[in-house]
């Protein structure tokens, strides 16, 4: 008997490695988001004796975009100010230029069109909401929100933690001891980071306040202006990840052949033409994806603002998956699965095409 | 002769002399820029720990950088959390022991063998059978939300068709999926935000009635972090040579012990970064656990975040807490630190 199922397990073996991964997926991944796309065309009330679940078809997202939910959602409109038409200017330009490149590199099929066009109109849209909301008198939604930190915050992110690891990857004394500690702060919670974050930036007794005060800065508040607390979270943030992408780069960094940039040296080149020609090439597709990786990530981030501001001031720094939260937590399940799908095609629909625009072509030149 | 030489004289003032080595200017740009990072770095965590030894007098204005100069410090916050506090700090403190350990274990577990599966075995699942069951299982999940009906009938209902579906119409499905596209399948539910999923998981182990409980936790996070060991371990697998099994193969050996015997202690470096991060991960979670536990199963970093309580947030209670929260994971990573860097860059550069 025994025999005979160990031969079973055996015969049955290639399905048993990959079983238990895929049914935990399943329970976990495929069925919750099924349920949630129920919840998000849907009611949820509670009644006498129980709950009751209304089919209500788009309304939920009705109500995010056009309805009483829009000042959350996307923010309040207002005149677009000169930076905002700059950002327009400079995406359409990037736009253009990115289907002028498509159209003339060749093999151009109807997939490939509709698929940009969705990325693209996508793209468009979203920093005409942010125009149009950044503005005197507009406020931002949580939209523009989680975009401002997966932009602005990633790609300060990869700049400090590019240059770090530039700099670590130098021949100097004490190497291993400025790459353990550089690496500390990813391990922090980021609830802890919060706390952290709201000591040290505490202007009346926290330890800048002296410099605060010399500034005349010491009654202010950075928690009661929008961008002041935004700044904070978005340094609270930056302080854990660096380290993530300095540690991925640094390795990158050693991981490169020399002969190629010792050659280069001997031949006079500079510091700036070895960086741009040789070892950018190189590491570009490394760089590349742990920039996709940290984008996946930031499109969740929900810790930070919920302990440092509370969302606050107002909606000021809240993100959407801390939007959603909030809607659950005030018996909203509609509503909240309506903003957790709205993040997800979001995410989705950004991280696919900074996949396909921009790391497919790096690595097919690597190649 | 005498031209060139002065050229490269002047040069290296700015430049590397030889190549790697820097010239006496640039290494002090170089450190400075080094060592202001390491303050950036360092400070706060110094200024956490300093202020667990402070009494509340001193953490006022004006502030107080030094122990013993500064002011006095004093063991009070320490002994509350530990002492007063008891067993409220230490529920927690083993919930997330318990918890990160056993589903990182068990994420490692699961998802080695998908990786190590994959990275063997061609798999060539249909796609027509692939689509009727995402179809079965949206009908299910709609008969049990709207049509009220009891979840296990559905299930078992659900299971039936798809079994009779599969005898009947699997042979004329004739599309087949790699194992590429399982592997993009698995890795991919890491973009899926948790958000979106915490809600149903809350309402499926409220059905259960395991909400509050470890294994809910232990569950959820084991396949939240599955997709990362399959993504990592996957790189480490295709590495490892095949000659050894092959023999072992050849001997007679089960494919079970192969994985065990041979292919997992191959994989080691792997397997102690991968799960280091995964620990991590789970160890600092902080959405679903929000979502899923209460009073019983509350974990460190609800514990930290609820600190903020009426009386506004008390920081030297606070700073006890994030040094006990984070002093083990900190003390892991330096002890394993060469580990995570190649864990970290194989997954990296391979994408």
């Amino acid at each position: 008997m025994k025999q005979r199922l160990a031969l079973w397990l055996d015969r049955q073996s290639d399905r048993l490695f990959i079983l238990p991964s895929v049914l935990m997926i399943l329970a976990f991944s495929i069925f919750p988001l099924l349920l949630s796309a129920y919840l998000a065309v849907s009611r949820f009330q509670l009644g006498l004796g129980g709950y009751q679940i209304r089919f209500v078809g788009l309304a939920n997202f009705a109500k995010l975009l056009f309805g009483s939910e829009q000042y959350h959602f996307l923010g309040v409109f207002a005149p677009v100010a000169w930076p905002g038409w700059l950002l327009l200017a400079l995406l359409a330009i990037l736009v253009l230029a990115s289907f002028r490149h498509y159209l003339r590199r060749g093999p151009v099929n109807a997939l490939g069109v509709v698929g940009r066009t969705i990325c693209v109109g996508l793209i468009f849209a979203l920093g005409l909401l942010i125009a149009t909301t950044a503005g005197l008198g507009g406020r931002l939604g949580s939209l523009s929100v989680t975009l401002l930190y997966v932009f602005l915050g990633v790609s300060t992110q990869f700049v400090i933690g590019l240059g770090l690891a530039m700099l670590c990857s130098q021949r100097i004394a004490g190497r291993s001891f400025f790459r353990v500690v550089f690496f500390l702060p990813l391990m922090v919670t980021p609830v802890g980071i919060a706390y952290m974050f709201r000591m040290l930036a505490d202007m009346t007794q926290g330890p800048l306040a002296p410099i605060w005060r010399w500034f005349g800065l010491g009654d202010l508040s950075w928690a009661a202006q929008a961008w002041s607390a935004r700044l904070v979270v978005m340094v609270g943030d930056s302080w854990q990840w660096i380290p993530f992408i300095f540690i991925v780069m640094l390795a990158a960094l050693e991981g490169q052949s020399t002969d190629q940039v010792e050659a280069a040296s001997l031949d006079g080149a500079s510091y700036w033409q070895i960086f741009r020609d040789i070892a950018w090439p190189e590491i570009a597709p490394t760089a590349a994806t742990v920039v996709l990786i940290r984008i996946i990530e930031a499109f969740k981030i929900i810790d930070l603002p919920n302990v440092l501001t509370n969302g606050g001031p107002g909606i000021a720094t809240e993100s959407l998956t801390l939007h959603s939260f909030i809607n659950w937590r005030t018996l909203d399940l509609g509503g909240s699965a309506a903003v957790a799908y709205m993040l997800l095609f979001v995410s989705t629909v950004l991280s696919a095409s900074f996949f396909n625009l921009l790391m497919q072509p790096l690595r097919r030149a690597r190649s | 002769m005498s031209a060139p030489q002065s050229v490269t004289a002047r040069k290296s003032f700015f430049e590397s002399r030889r190549f790697g080595e820097l010239a006496p200017l640039s290494k002090v740009v170089v450190y400075g820029l080094l060592l202001v990072w390491t303050v950036v770095v360092l400070f706060p965590l110094y200024w956490v720990l300093i202020t667990s030894f402070k009494l509340p007098i001193d953490v006022a204005y004006p502030p107080k950088y030094l122990p013993f100069i500064d002011y006095q410090p004093s063991l009070h916050a320490w002994r509350y959390i530990f002492v007063d506090l008891g067993n409220d700090t230490f529920r927690p403190y083993s919930n997330s022991l318990i918890v990160a350990s056993i589903s990182t274990l068990l994420a490692l577990t699961v998802g080695s063998m998908a990786a190590y599966a994959l990275s063997r075995i061609q798999y060539r699942p249909r796609l027509g059978s692939v689509v009727v069951f995402i179809l079965i299982l949206a009908a299910v999940v709609l008969a049990v939300a709207a049509g009220g009906v009891d979840w296990r009938l559905a299930v078992a209902v659900g299971l039936a068709i798809f079994l009779l579906a599969l005898r009947t119409l699997g042979r004329r499905f004739k599309r087949h999926l790699g194992n590429g596209d399982i592997l993009f399948w698995i890795i991919s539910q890491r973009i899926l935000p948790p958000v979106v999923a915490a809600i149903p998981i809350y309402v499926m182990f409220q059905k259960l009635g395991l909400l509050d409980t470890h294994v809910a936790l232990i569950a959820t996070y084991t396949t939240v972090n599955l997709p990362i060991v399959v993504w990592l371990m996957y790189d480490f697998f295709v590495a490892v040579p095949k000659d050894l099994e092959e023999s072992a193969q050849l001997d007679g050996a089960s494919r079970f012990r192969i994985f065990i015997g041979i292919v997992l202690p191959l994989a080691k470096p792997g397997l102690i970064a991968t799960g280091l991060l995964v620990l991590i991960l789970a160890w600092n979670e902080y959405l679903l656990a929000l979502f899923l536990s209460t009073v019983r199963a509350q974990t460190i970093p609800l514990l930290v975040a609820a600190q903020n309580a009426t009386r506004g947030p008390q920081w030297w209670y606070m700073s006890v807490l994030i040094i006990i929260m984070i002093a083990p994971v900190v003390a892991l990573t330096i002890a394993l630190q060469k580990y995570i860097a190649k864990g970290l860059l194989l997954g990296a550069v391979k994408g």
